[in-house]
C-alpha cells in the first residue's frame, strides 16, 4: 500500500502548554484511522497541523504523497485533498446549502460565480452520499446532523483524498451513527482516506483498521483495531483500568421534589406523568425526535406546556421562563452545550462564575477576587478541568474541556433539580467516570438528578430509575435493577 | 423550473425585504392619498437626487457590515476627498475623469488605513474607526479652518443632465450626475457580492471568519478591499454632494453617519456580520427616504424626523427577530 501522509517528530506548544511532543503518524493510502486521546491529549492540534492551520515547531516533517511540505498552509493541503470536518464543522451558517458544498467555486483570483453549476455541483455531491437537501437553503436552518453531512459533502466536492472527521459524532444520535459509519465505509471503498476521532471507543474499534492512541501530546502508539478491545483502548489512553459495571449509587431517595402529570405540548410529546425524587438518579432515553430534549426544556421554562401540570414540593407551578426555574432550583445542562452555554472569549474564572456571581458577592456587593478564585480552583480541580491558567479564555481549551466548564457552571449552583442532556458526549473516559462521580455525589446531598442520554448502558449503569420516551410518550418507567440493556434497547427502538 | 420559482417566491415572502416591501408600499399609499404632491414625478426625481450621497455611502457600509465589519468614519473621508479635490480642481483645473480619480484615490487610501490598523493591530472595527473620524476631521478643520468653498470649476458647477425631458409645465427632468452615481453604485455593489467569488468570500468572512481563515481566504487582503471600497464609496459621495450643494462645506457631512447607518440597518444588514442585500439596503434607504419626505409634506416639524426613523428601526428590526425566533421554534419542533 502505498503512504499518502507521512509526519514525523511533530510538535506544537501554546505558550507554556505543550500540546504535541514528537509525534510520527503515517496514513496509507485508503485507510480508515481512528485517533483516540484523552480531552486535550492533543488530536484536534494534531489535525489542525496535517491542515496547515497551525505550523508545527522547527524539526517536524510532514511529506504528502511522498513530497516534502515544509510549510504547510491550508491553501497547500487543500490542493493536496486533504480536507477537515473540524468539532464545530466550520460551516458558514449565512449561505445556502449549494454556496457552502462548492465553496471551491469561491477561491482564487477574482472571477464571476457561477450559481447554476454550483447548485449541479451541490447536487451531484449530495447524490453521491445519498442525501437530499434544498440547495437554496440557509446552512442555519438545518439541524446539526444536516450540518454534519454538508460538511461532508464540501469536502467531497473539493476532491478530496483524506477526509479528517474531528469528533464527528459527539452531536449525532445513535440511528445517525450508524449512518455516518456507513457513510465511511462508502468513502475508504472509493479510495479516500479517512481519519476519525471519537471518544465512543465502541465506534472506533468498529470503523477503524488503525488506530493511534495520543497521551499528554505524545504518541503511545499505533495499532491494528483487530488486535485490541475497549479495556486495552482506554488502558492505552489513560494508563488506568474502567469497567462497565452497575454503580448502581445507593438510593437514599427523600420525598418527590418534581412532578409532572399530565404534561402535553403539542406536536411535540403527550401526557407525560413523572416524578423525580430527592436523592434520586433518573434516566431518560430514546430516538432523536422521541420528544425527551423537548420535555425537559419545558420543565426549565424554556417550552412552556400547552397541558398538565407541574409540581415542585408539591406545589404547582408555571415555568415561563428560564430564569423562574434557576430561580426555583432547576438547572439545566443542555445537549447543544458548545454553542449555548459558553462565551468562547472569556476566561474559565468568568464562564465558571456567571452563574453564582450573587452568591460569591461579599460587603458591598462586591466580589471577593480571593473567593472567586478558590470556587474556580475546586471546580477545575473537582471536574479535572485541563488548562493551565483558568484566566486563559475558554475558546483555547479542547473540546472536552470546554465542556467539563459548562458542566461545572451549573453544577456550581448546587440546584435541587439537575437536567442534564447528554451530559459526557465528547468526554473522553476517565472525565467521563469523573462526571458519574460527581452525579452521585450530588444524589447523595439530595438532589434530583434527570440524567438524558443516548447511550443505553450510561442511563442503565448509573441511574436509580430509566425512562424511555418514544414518539413523544413515555413508554417505560422502571428501576434499573429490573431491567436490562436488551430491554432497554427494544423499549427504545420498538 | 416554475417549481423552484414558487419556491424562491416563498422564501422571499418570508424574508426581510419583503416586508419591507409591503411597509413601504403602505407608506407610499398612505402618504400619496394624504399629499397629492407626493406621487408625483418631480417628487421622484428630488428624492432620488438628494439620497443619492446617502446611498452611495449605505452600499459602502453594506459591504463592510456584511464582512462583519464597522465603519464609521466615512463622513470625515468624504470631507476630506471633496475638499482635497476641488481644491486641487481650482489650482490646477480637472475635468470630470480626473476629479473622480483624486476623490476616489483618497478614499481608497483612507479606507485602507483603516482596515490596516483594524487587522494588523487587531483592534476592534468600532474603536478604530471612531478614532480615525475624529482625527481625519481633525486634520480637516485644522489645516481649512472650517472654511467652505463657494467657486467650483463651471463644468463641475453645471453638473451633466442626460435623458432630458419634459413632463408637465415648464418642468424637465432626466439622469443628473447623483442619479447616475446612485444607479452606478449599486450595479457594481450588487455585481460584487452576488456575481464575484470575492463577494462571496466577503459573505462567508462574515459569516464564519475562522471558517473562512481555516479554508485558506485571504482575510487580510479582503478585509483591505472592503474597507477601501468604502473609502472609494465615500469618495464619490463627496463629490456629488458638493455638486449637488454647489459648494464644499467641510463641516456639514459628519454628522449624517447616522442617516447611512439607518438606511443599511433598515434594510436588514445585520451588525454581527454575513447578513444584508443589496435589494434591502436600496429598500432601507427607499423607506428612509419616504418617511423623511413624508414627514415634511405632512407638514410635520422636522424636528420629529429622527424620532420616526427611530421608531421605525426600532419596529423592523424587533419584527424581524420576532418572525426568525417564531420560525426557529417552528423548526426546531419538526
Ligand atoms: N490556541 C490555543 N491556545 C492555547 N492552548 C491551546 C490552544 N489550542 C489548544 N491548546 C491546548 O493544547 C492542548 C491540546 O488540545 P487539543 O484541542 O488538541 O486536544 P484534543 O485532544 O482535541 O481534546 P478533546 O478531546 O477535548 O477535543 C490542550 O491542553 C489545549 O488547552
Ligand atoms: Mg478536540
Amino acid at each position: 500500500m502505498a503512504t499518502f501522509l507521512e509526519m514525523s517528530d511533530i510538535s506544537k506548544r501554546f505558550g507554556g502548554v505543550h500540546a504535541l511532543r514528537g509525534v510520527d503518524f503515517t496514513l496509507e493510502v485508503g485507510e480508515v484511522h481512528c485517533l483516540v486521546g484523552e480531552n486535550g491529549s492533543g488530536k484536534s492540534t494534531l489535525i489542525k497541523i496535517i491542515s496547515g492551520v497551525e505550523a508545527a515547531e522547527p524539526g517536524g516533517r510532514i511529506a504528502i504523497s511522498g513530497k516534502e511540505y515544509p510549510k504547510l498552509n491550508p491553501v497547500y493541503s487543500t490542493h493536496c485533498g486533504i480536507q477537515v470536518i473540524y468539532q464545530d464543522l466550520s460551516l458558514f451558517p449565512n449561505l445556502t446549502v449549494a454556496e457552502n458544498i462548492a465553496m471551491a467555486h469561491h477561491l482564487g483570483g477574482l472571477h464571476s460565480v457561477n450559481w447554476a453549476s454550483m447548485r449541479a455541483t451541490a447536487k451531484t455531491t449530495m447524490a453521491r452520499i445519498g442525501v437530499e437537501f434544498d440547495p437554496d437553503a440557509k446552512v442555519s436552518e438545518l439541524s446539526i446532523a444536516g450540518r454534519q453531512l454538508i460538511a461532508i459533502c464540501r469536502a467531497l466536492a473539493a476532491d478530496a483524498k483524506l477526509l479528517i472527521m474531528d469528533e464527528p459524532t459527539a452531536s449525532l444520535t445513535r440511528h445517525e451513527v450508524n449512518a455516518l459509519i456507513a457513510l465511511v465505509r462508502e468513502l475508504k471503498r472509493a479510495g479516500i482516506c479517512v481519519v476519525f476521532v471519537s471518544h465512543r471507543l465502541d465506534e472506533v474499534l468498529e470503523i477503524a483498521e488503525r488506530v493511534t492512541v495520543l497521551r499528554d501530546g505524545a504518541k503511545v502508539g499505533t495499532f491494528a483495531a483487530d488486535t485490541i478491545d475497549g479495556g486495552k483502548l482506554s488502558h492505552l489512553m489513560t494508563g488506568k483500568s474502567f469497567e462497565y459495571q452497575v454503580q448502581a449509587p445507593e438510593l437514599a431517595a427523600g420525598p418527590v421534589v418534581l412532578e409532572v402529570k399530565g404534561l402535553g405540548r403539542q406536536g411535540e410529546y403527550e401526557d407525560v406523568s413523572l416524578q423525580l425524587r430527592a436523592g434520586e438518579v433518573v434516566g431518560l432515553t430514546g430516538l432523536l425526535g422521541s420528544g425527551r430534549t423537548e420535555l425537559a426544556l419545558s420543565l426549565f421554562g424554556m417550552k412552556p406546556p400547552d397541558r398538565g401540570t407541574i409540581l415542585l414540593d408539591g406545589q404547582p407551578i408555571a415555568l415561563r421562563t428560564n430564569a423562574e426555574a434557576i430561580d426555583r432550583g432547576i438547572a439545566y445542562v443542555s445537549e447543544d452545550r458548545l454553542t449555548l452555554g459558553l462565551i468562547l472569549n472569556q476566561s474559565v474564572t468568568a464562564n465558571v462564575t456567571l452563574t453564582v456571581l450573587e452568591r460569591l458577592a461579599g460587603a458591598f456587593g462586591l466580589i471577593a477576587a480571593g473567593a472567586r478564585q478558590s470556587h474556580v480552583a475546586r471546580w477545575v480541580s473537582e471536574l479535572g478541568i485541563k488548562v493551565s491558567n483558568p484566566a486563559n479564555a475558554v475558546k483555547t481549551l479542547s473540546g472536552g474541556n470546554q465542556q467539563r466548564v459548562v458542566l461545572a457552571k451549573w453544577m456550581a449552583t448546587s440546584p435541587r433539580v439537575l437536567i442534564l442532556d447528554s451530559p459526557t458526549v465528547g468526554v473522553d473516559i476517565s472525565a467521563k467516570d469523573g462526571i458519574y462521580e460527581i452525579i452521585r455525589r450530588l444524589a447523595r446531598d439530595g438532589v434530583a438528578v434527570l440524567m438524558i442520554s443516548d447511550e443505553i448502558p450510561e442511563v442503565l449503569y448509573h441511574s436509580h430509575r430509566v425512562l424511555v420516551m418514544r414518539e413523544g410518550r413515555l413508554t417505560t418507567d422502571v428501576a434499573a435493577a429490573a431491567t436490562s440493556e436488551d430491554a432497554l434497547r427494544q423499549a427504545v427502538n420498538a | 423550473m416554475p417549481e423552484s420559482r414558487i419556491a424562491s417566491f416563498g422564501r422571499f415572502r418570508r424574508s426581510h425585504e419583503f416586508w419591507l416591501l409591503m411597509v413601504i408600499l403602505g407608506l407610499c399609499a398612505s402618504l400619496g392619498f394624504a399629499n397629492a404632491q407626493f406621487l408625483t414625478v418631480q417628487n421622484l426625481f428630488d428624492l432620488l437626487t438628494s439620497y443619492a450621497f446617502v446611498g452611495v455611502l449605505a452600499l459602502g457600509l453594506l459591504v463592510v457590515l456584511i464582512a462583519g465589519g464597522i465603519d464609521i468614519s466615512f463622513t470625515a473621508t468624504a470631507s476630506v476627498a471633496q475638499y482635497v479635490t476641488l481644491s486641487l480642481a481650482n489650482a490646477y483645473g480637472a475635468n470630470w475623469i480626473s476629479v473622480f480619480a483624486i476623490a476616489i484615490g483618497i478614499g481608497g487610501a483612507l479606507g485602507g488605513l483603516n482596515a490596516i490598523f483594524i487587522q494588523k493591530l487587531r483592534i476592534p472595527s468600532i474603536i478604530v474607526s471612531v478614532a480615525t473620524l475624529n482625527i481625519f476631521y481633525g486634520l480637516l478643520i485644522f489645516f481649512t479652518g472650517g472654511k467652505y468653498i463657494y467657486s467650483l470649476p463651471d463644468w463641475f458647477a453645471t453638473g451633466i443632465f442626460w435623458f432630458e425631458f419634459e413632463w408637465g409645465k415648464d418642468s424637465s427632468y432626466g439622469i443628473n450626475l447623483q442619479i447616475l452615481a446612485l444607479a452606478l453604485a449599486f450595479l457594481v455593489t450588487w455585481l460584487l457580492l452576488n456575481r464575484t467569488n470575492i463577494g462571496r468570500q466577503i459573505y462567508a468572512m462574515g459569516g464564519n471568519a475562522d471558517a473562512a481563515q481555516r479554508l485558506g481566504f485571504h482575510i487580510f487582503g479582503l478585509n483591505i478591499l472592503v474597507y477601501c471600497y468604502m473609502g472609494v464609496m465615500a469618495g464619490i459621495a463627496s463629490l456629488i454632494q458638493a455638486q449637488l450643494a454647489q459648494s464644499v462645506a467641510p463641516t456639514v457631512l459628519v454628522g449624517k453617519e447616522l442617516d447611512v447607518v439607518a438606511a443599511v440597518v433598515l434594510g436588514g444588514a445585520s451588525l454581527m456580520g454575513g447578513v444584508g442585500t443589496v435589494l434591502g439596503t436600496f429598500l432601507g434607504l427607499t423607506l428612509l427616504a419616504v418617511l423623511q419626505n413624508g414627514i415634511i409634506l405632512l407638514g410635520v416639524s422636522s424636528y420629529w424626523s429622527p424620532f420616526f426613523v427611530g421608531l421605525v428601526i426600532l419596529i423592523s428590526v424587533s419584527a424581524t427577530a420576532w418572525s426568525q425566533r417564531e420560525r426557529r421554534t417552528r423548526s426546531a419542533r419538526r
